[in-house]
């Protein structure tokens, strides 16, 4: 069953450079900030990065993210019932890397289950169970952002809870 | 909860971290890795480092990424080092592809700083005062050979039997099989072994190479130059995952078709059509069983439309009746293609109704396999696996596949090939096993019945791999049990007392068991002495994958503890053999244990498979690198070793040892359930009880038994439900359930799948958590092969989900676009 129609809207979307605005911005600043730093931290500094506001999410409606800079694709999903890791008032919006950490395919969302494909080695995870991997190649569970959601209902990305394919530091 | 590993940065390989050749030790595809290690107080720079990219960049698809599993800190030369094991891209099997398993080698390290794989044997143990305790090398050493030696000396070889593996990678490889193979069947000839993961010291593929064709001839590139490929009883995906990825997928992409065999839908057919698009797969969803008379029908759809090669058939093959008739070790007749189509006859209307497919299905296979393309003999590649191996009637089911290859010439030719897919890598190098029989002794049986009095236990854990299993593990434990009382009431005393005890409890009916292993496995808890042993890379080890690729996968870390290479410790009981007959006075005995001065594995590699193969030594290897050299070793020219890109290129077959070096063709006659009791259970269950693999931890479920990643996804062993047959016996996702019949019980965790057959189960095998091998019938073949593929039992609720299974994802394996 192929339900392409949100990817294809959302990939468009992240070529022409991203869903949300500024996003680049606040992750080259943290970059550098963490650059000039003397002493790295134990852990890492992200960004805090304003994904959108509740009110622009519908169930079931991805949107594409990126975050902590703009060459990590992400994918921010409301789900209509809690779920693990979720946040908000219904506490189920939820994000991730769209990025397989396999070998780093672009992942497709699959509405009708709920779950991001790999069209390069056929792997898929679980977008309700906090992006495990439900069959596949990859040797971690799906990178979940962490997520704050402010009084006023937007959304921010701040921490991941894996590597993202294709880098030793989640921030470059 | 979906397991989070919360690492979000990584150590970086410097440019000057050390390189070693790694073969990845799981499945039989043998992916090539490389292995970095370097000092614990250094690192690389984002633009100046080991891997050569710029790491300050985001990598694209397909580019090189060290995961945070392919990380460790290991022992090296008794030093903390940090280890990165990453896909290799100059590999020709794997292309830089990772798989699940290998591509988590270095997680699955045993490490004292990071805390994986405690469960690693640091040490030997023996059982003293109730309990397994650590001890040293020559305390346990010295006990195993006491008592061997005075059970053999007393009775006979025949109350030693031996359970050891006859593979590579993994614990196996060319250097362990020659130090087990030395001390069981040279110095000693053991006939009461068996192997790993079957009851009997046997070939699990006897008829093809009766009929003169070893069952790995091609290479896996003729995946990718064929016109079809014919899969039986396998799933790929899972268990050949870059061989399908790397070589299959291409091969379709090319325009071949795939035809698979199997009466589950895979995720194999799912990404076959993917690939290939639907109207280039047929799946052939046959009854459980019935291979042989879809096998027949299609040999004879094919000889009767003339899409034969006969001139392969006319200069390769037997001519004039019968070559090797039926007896008791070929459970058929051999010989000419007259001859077998005399037994194999079968029209595509009588197989219809076997199988349960449509007659236009199967003769839809046969034009597809073998109708001429363009005026051109059809390629085709035949592949095969447990499917048909632990099948029905595995002898004539085998021989009625390959006589397709044959009849077809598709065998030793580009794009062709019959060949089994592998579970482990291959390192077979013993001295002959011809005092063994055939057919060979069913140990199992053996033990069960009483006989035996040590049993010696080499990286194999009957628990979970064996047939009939929840028999032989009360009577395997109740005659170990005997040994560890006695032991027990003989606590305190002098080495003499307690071996006088040992050896009064066989001869009642006890059993002495000594286990050689990495982990302290479940037939371990059963033994009185265990030996710790080591694996690939912390050894150097040799093996070959399923085209015959040899490699020499390289040491890069010290073994866990004091545990030893298999090679090492059989010839530390050849040497504590030789000193006990010495001082029994038993010199001529003890001399047969003399030639065992091995320092290192590389000693016992000289020992055992270069003496056959004078060109192979561990420098040459080394300099092969991760693509290695393809068996047999022909020579050695301009500082490479050549080998031999696919056998029988020549038409001349010789597997089967005949002067003539003609192929045979198979009498396979259908003759229904072959295996004894088969009927009559499937007649009394109402499930019908398949056993099969998953990708996620095939052949590292030992290893995988603590690993978080993967014990989170499944904590339980998976058995996959038709959705309905759940609903009417009351089942949810994840409720634990039983599988129960006349053989046994067993348990798992209920997963509904949508594609998953009413009255059919399939239940992952080999599991820690639930041993499917507890509910198998003892039937056997007249060459004791196992059919664990077909047992049928009864399903009950045992309990509810638990919390870690109503955490786990339920939703269908299958890729969707």
């Amino acid at each position: 069953m192929k339900c392409n129609k949100l990817v294809d809207a959302g990939r468009r979307q992240f070529l022409r450079g991203g869903a949300v605005a500024g996003v680049g911005a606040a992750a080259a600043m943290m970059t550098g900030v963490q650059a000039q730093a003397a002493t790295p931290g134990a852990q890492l500094d992200y960004p805090s990065t304003k994904l959108a506001n509740i009110a622009d999410l519908a169930i079931n409606d991805p949107v594409d993210i990126e975050f902590p800079d703009a060459d990590s694709p992400g994918i921010l999903l409301k789900m209509g019932e809690a779920v693990e890791g979720g946040v908000g008032p219904d506490g189920d919006i939820v994000a991730y890397s769209v990025l397989c950490p396999h070998k780093g395919w672009y992942l497709n969302y699959n509405g009708e289950d709920r779950t991001l494909n790999c069209p390069g080695h056929f792997s898929r995870f679980d977008t309700e169970v906090g992006g495990q991997q439900v069959w596949g190649h990859a040797t971690q569970n799906l990178p979940q952002f962490t997520l704050r959601v402010d009084d006023s209902g937007d959304i921010y990305a701040e921490g991941a809870s894996d590597l993202i394919f294709g880098r030793p530091s989640n921030v470059l | 909860m979906a397991y989070k590993r919360q690492i979000d940065r990584l150590p970086i390989p410097p440019k000057d971290a050390k390189v070693h050749n790694v073969t990845c030790h799981y499945c039989i595809v043998g992916c090539g890795y490389k292995a970095y290690t370097w000092d614990r107080n250094k690192q690389g720079t984002m633009q100046d480092n080991a891997l050569g990219i710029d790491l300050s960049e985001q990598q694209g698809a397909n580019g090189v990424w060290m995961a945070p599993s392919m990380y460790n800190v290991v022992k090296q030369d008794g030093k903390d080092v940090h280890l990165a094991v990453i896909p290799d891209e100059d590999c020709v099997v794997n292309s830089g592809l990772g798989s699940i398993r290998g591509a988590r080698m270095a997680e699955n390290r045993p490490s004292t700083v990071t805390g994986t794989q405690q469960q690693r044997l640091s040490d030997p143990l023996v059982w003293r005062n109730g309990v397994h305790q650590p001890t040293s090398w020559d305390d346990a050493l010295d006990l195993v050979a006491q008592v061997t030696a005075r059970v053999v000396t007393e009775g006979s070889e025949d109350d030693l039997v031996v359970s050891m593996f006859d593979h590579g990678g993994s614990a196996g490889g060319y250097e362990n099989t020659w130090g087990t193979g030395k001390l069981y069947f040279e110095s000693m000839k053991v006939k009461n072994c068996r192997i790993h993961n079957r009851p009997a010291y046997n070939s699990e593929v006897h008829s093809t190479r009766d009929m003169g064709i070893g069952e790995l001839s091609y290479q896996y590139k003729d995946y990718e130059l064929t016109d079809t490929i014919f899969m039986v009883g396998a799933n790929s995906l899972e268990t050949q995952t870059n061989l399908f990825l790397n070589h299959m997928v291409p091969g379709m992409r090319s325009g071949a078709r795939f035809i698979m065999v199997d009466p589950r839908r895979s995720v194999t057919v799912n990404a076959a059509e993917d690939v290939a698009g639907k109207e280039n797969v047929l799946h052939l969803s046959i009854k459980p069983g019935s291979d042989m008379a879809l096998f027949n029908a299609i040999f004879t759809e094919i000889v009767s439309k003339g899409w034969v090669d006969a001139d392969f058939i006319a200069s390769s093959t037997f001519q004039g009746g019968i070559a090797v008739a039926e007896d008791e070790a070929h459970p058929a007749a051999l010989g000419s293609l007259e001859e077998a189509m005399k037994a194999t006859n079968m029209s595509l209307a009588d197989a219809a109704e076997i199988c349960g497919v449509s007659a236009e299905d199967i003769a839809k296979a046969a034009a597809w396999i073998a109708e001429p393309k363009d005026g051109e003999r059809r390629k085709c590649v035949t592949a095969y696996e447990k499917g048909i191996i632990w099948g029905n009637d595995n002898y004539r089911t085998i021989g009625a596949l390959v006589n397709i290859a044959l009849v077809t010439g598709n065998v030793g030719r580009e794009g062709g090939g019959v060949c089994r897919l592998g579970g482990h890598q291959e390192g077979y190098y013993r001295p002959s096993d011809a005092h063994v029989g055939r057919p060979a002794e069913y140990v199992d049986q053996l033990l069960i019945n009483g006989g035996g009095k040590v049993h010696h236990i080499w990286a194999t854990d009957h628990y979970k791999t064996t047939l009939n299993a929840s028999q032989f593990k009360r009577v395997h434990k109740k005659r170990a049990d005997m040994v560890k009382d006695a032991m027990d009431a003989a606590a305190g005393g002098s080495r003499a007392d307690l071996v006088d005890a040992i050896v009064g409890a066989v001869n009642a009916g006890g059993l002495f068991v000594v286990d050689v292993d990495i982990i302290h496995s479940q037939i371990g808890a059963n033994a009185h002495v265990v030996l710790a042993a080591c694996e690939a890379n912390e050894m150097n080890l040799t093996s070959m994958n399923g085209e015959r690729r040899l490699r020499l996968s390289e040491k890069y870390m010290d073994p866990f503890g004091n545990s030893r290479p298999d090679c090492l410790i059989a010839a530390a009981v050849a040497q504590n053999m030789e000193r006990v007959l010495t001082d029994m006075g038993n010199a001529d005995y003890a001399a047969q244990f003399k030639g065992y001065d091995w320092e290192t594995e590389e000693d016992a590699f000289m020992d055992g498979y270069h003496q056959g193969n004078p060109d192979v030594t561990y420098e040459r290897l080394r300099a092969m690198g991760n693509n290695g050299v393809l068996e047999p070793v022909i020579g050695y020219e301009n500082g490479e070793l050549i080998g031999t890109e696919r056998e029988y290129a020549d038409g001349k077959f010789t597997r089967h040892g005949r002067e003539d070096q003609k192929a045979l063709f198979c009498a396979a006659g259908w003759r229904g359930w072959q295996a004894a009791g088969k009927a009559e259970e499937e007649a009394k269950y109402d499930f019908w009880i398949n056993n099969v693999r998953a990708n996620i931890f095939w052949q590292s479920q030992f290893l995988d038994q603590d690993n978080d990643f993967i014990q989170d996804r499944f904590p339980y062993p998976f058995i996959e439900m038709n959705a309905d047959d759940m609903a009417g016996l009351g089942i949810s996702a994840g409720d634990l359930i039983e599988i129960s019949n006349g053989n046994g019980a067993t348990q798992g965790m209920a997963y509904p799948v949508e594609t998953a057959k009413s009255g059919q189960v399939a239940m992952v095998f080999g599991s820690p958590a639930g041993s499917q091998g507890n509910i198998v019938s003892p039937g056997v073949n007249e060459l004791v092969l196992p059919d664990y593929k077909h047992t049928w039992g009864n399903i009950r609720k045992l309990a509810n989900a638990t919390p870690r299974t109503k955490a786990v994802s339920f939703k269908s394996k299958e890729y969707t676009a």
